[in-house]
């Protein structure tokens, strides 16, 4: 005689306290998970309004000036700060895209564990080198010391120093990425390139990084993102102050976008001032905002197509 | 009787296949190689020459008056500067930055990893957190100066440009990293541990708790380290929201918490300032010296997190 009707499903469930703290918990987790949300919204937020109130004060004659970025004077030249933006991000790519590669390919590739177990953290120190100390090294060293003996006629400080000094905060990004990618490649292709003979260079070049190659453009394209949001190297060793003379010459003192808006919050009349001259902080904010997120959401495409591949 | 001799000449020819095949040199291979290497060690080289060029310019300064350095306030003269305001704003900022961050990155990165239903709002929340990761830093500055600033209610809570301002800012850019390196050493953690739990009758969160969370602990305070490492040297959002780059006469006592809705300046900001002086006992000696102190701290948080991560990969791997 089994006594059935004694036993209740609810006795077997643990004790209400505990349900209810599951309850809880999970709640408080979403939460969490939710404030994530809110800071991107809060981020589009803060940028929108303000960039707005620039778009109809701005005078539009003074953003395409002859003469450069002055925004205590109303003038913004936009092409300006552009052009320094993606000189310097093809600068640091020049730098950081083979440096960092190859360091991977390294990494990935032909490194026993012990040289690894070496190699590894020494990027990793680079890539916690504040960028406050890449861009004293780029006014100190890079430009008085390699730019300047290369090209004589460059500035003191100049755009490609900075640019210079970009791409080396940017190896270790390129480096870790890359090797991921490659790493991700299954063995057997290896093998079976091995298999029928070719030789290790011929392997990894004809064979893992053709197949990583998603993954490495994901690579390079996140060190782009990050190369065009990058302020203080340049902001520091950049060599303009708070504005900028037009010039599509890298070897000139030039502001890139984030520099102009470190430039704007940082000067005399700092972040209380008023007028299109504050605003266009939040313009400019808004265009390296949706650059870098479009840059970054397209580098989550190819960094699937690597994930599902395999 | 055809048929040993035919063997004896294929093993010797085999024999003089390998002997051609071992002297044969791989030109294209060694100089990729030695290229790689070389590529390896231009980087190495750059970190040896930045890490010799401060300690070179810093040096008169570390070696003459460092007590004098570390605990003087900003200055208008060089000889006698130093950077206790300094070291005092960025200590704040961690602290803040580790008591706003770490709670929650944890918090989302269980949610992401164990609570989640598998539905649009997850997948949003979870390209959220990846793209918020490649937001550049002034752009959190400008969310710091918006809302943590000047926000409507926050605004009077945190007092204006205060450390609490700046600290919540550096918090909202760091989460995102912590949620991910969070997320991964819960994912690292092997499934028959949660089924040995959930076999006990442990529920979810008892299992959360007392299985995985201590085992990813070294992953997570890993994470961690470095974020708090990176907010450490953060510069560009604290220019936004107003860290003080002239002088603070004071110099109040560490463990005076209401400095933290008190105007400020940090490491990052210091040497951002001094770089731009006129005064070579600013530009190079002072920075440089503060560049030394700082990265002596950031090296110091990786460095750590880096033993932390290899020691207990090899015990697992063991």
């Amino acid at each position: 005689m089994t006594a059935t009707q004694n036993w209740d499903i609810s006795a077997l469930q643990g004790s209400a306290a505990r349900k209810r703290r599951e309850g809880v918990v999970k709640w408080v987790a979403f939460s969490a998970a939710a404030v994530s949300i809110l800071i991107s919204v809060l981020i589009v937020y803060s940028l929108v309004f303000e960039a707005i109130t620039f778009m109809g004060q701005v005078d539009w004659s003074t953003t395409i000036n002859d003469l450069g970025w002055f925004p205590r004077r109303n003038l913004f030249d936009f092409p300006t700060i552009i052009v320094a933006t993606l000189w310097v991000t093809a600068i640091a790519m020049i730098v950081a895209g083979p440096l960092g590669l190859a360091a991977a390919i390294y990494l990935a590739e032909y490194a026993r564990p012990g040289v690894r177990r070496w190699l590894k953290p020494i990027l990793e120190i680079l890539a916690g080198i504040p960028s406050v100390v890449l861009g004293y090294f780029a006014l100190r060293f890079i430009a008085p010391q390699i730019v300047a003996n290369v090209f004589p006629s460059a500035a003191p400080a100049n755009i490609l120093a900075a640019g210079i000094g970009v791409g080396l905060l940017t190896i270790p990004l390129v480096a870790s990425i890359s090797e991921d990618a490659l790493a991700a490649v299954p063995r057997s292709l290896r093998e079976a390139s091995s298999g029928l003979g070719a030789r290790r260079m011929t392997t990894t070049v004809r064979v893992v990084l053709p197949a990583a190659l998603s993954g490495l453009t994901a690579a390079f394209i996140v060190a782009i993102s990050r190369a065009i949001g990058e302020t203080m190297v340049v902001f520091i060793a950049g060599g303009a102050a708070d504005a900028a003379i037009r010039t599509f010459n890298p070897l000139d003192p030039g502001l890139t976008m984030t520099a102009a808006m470190a430039s704007v919050a940082s000067g005399t009349d700092n972040v209380a001032g008023q007028g299109p001259t504050f605003q266009s902080l939040f313009f400019v904010g808004l265009l390296l905002f949706i650059m870098t997120l479009s840059l970054n959401l397209l580098a989550d495409r190819f960094v699937r197509r690597f994930r599902q591949e395999y | 009787m055809a048929a040993p001799t035919l063997r004896s000449s294929t093993s010797e020819d085999s024999t003089r296949i390998l002997e051609r095949l071992r002297k044969r040199v791989d030109v294209g291979g060694g100089a990729f190689q030695v290229m790689l290497l070389l590529s390896l060690f231009i980087t190495l080289l750059v970190l040896i020459v930045l890490l010799g060029q401060v300690l070179i310019d810093g040096w008169e300064v570390l070696t003459t008056r460092l007590g004098d350095f570390l605990t003087s306030g900003l200055g208008s003269q060089p000889e006698i500067s130093g950077i206790a305001q300094g070291l005092r704003g960025t200590f704040y900022l961690c602290l803040i930055v580790a008591i706003v961050a770490f709670p929650l990155g944890i918090g989302a990165a269980i949610y992401m990893e164990e609570y989640a239903p598998k539905n649009r709002l997850t997948n949003v929340i979870d390209i959220n957190i990846r793209n918020l990761a490649g937001v550049p830093s002034v752009v959190y500055g400008i969310l710091g100066l918006t809302i943590f600033v000047k926000g409507w209610g926050i605004g009077t809570i945190t007092g204006g440009s205060t450390p609490l301002a700046a600290g919540l800012t550096l918090a909202a850019l760091v989460l995102p990293v912590v949620i991910i390196t969070t997320a991964e050493a819960l994912r690292s953690v092997p499934q028959p541990l949660k089924e040995a739990g959930y076999g006990v009758g442990a529920t979810k969160w008892e299992v959360i708790k007392d299985h995985q969370l201590p085992y990813a602990a070294p992953g997570i305070f890993t994470g961690t380290l470095l974020s708090i490492a990176r907010a450490a040297g953060e510069a560009a959002p604290l220019i936004l929201v107003g860290t003080v780059t002239g002088f603070i006469t004071q110099i109040p006592p560490w463990y005076d918490v209401t400095q933290v809705r008190e105007t400020y300046t940090a490491m990052p900001i210091i040497i951002t300032r001094w770089v731009g002086q006129p005064q070579e006992g600013f530009k190079v000696d002072g920075a440089a010296a503060a560049i030394v102190i700082l990265i002596l701290f950031v090296v110091l948080l990786n460095s750590v997190a880096i033993v932390l991560r290899n020691r207990f990969e090899s015990k697992r791997e063991a």
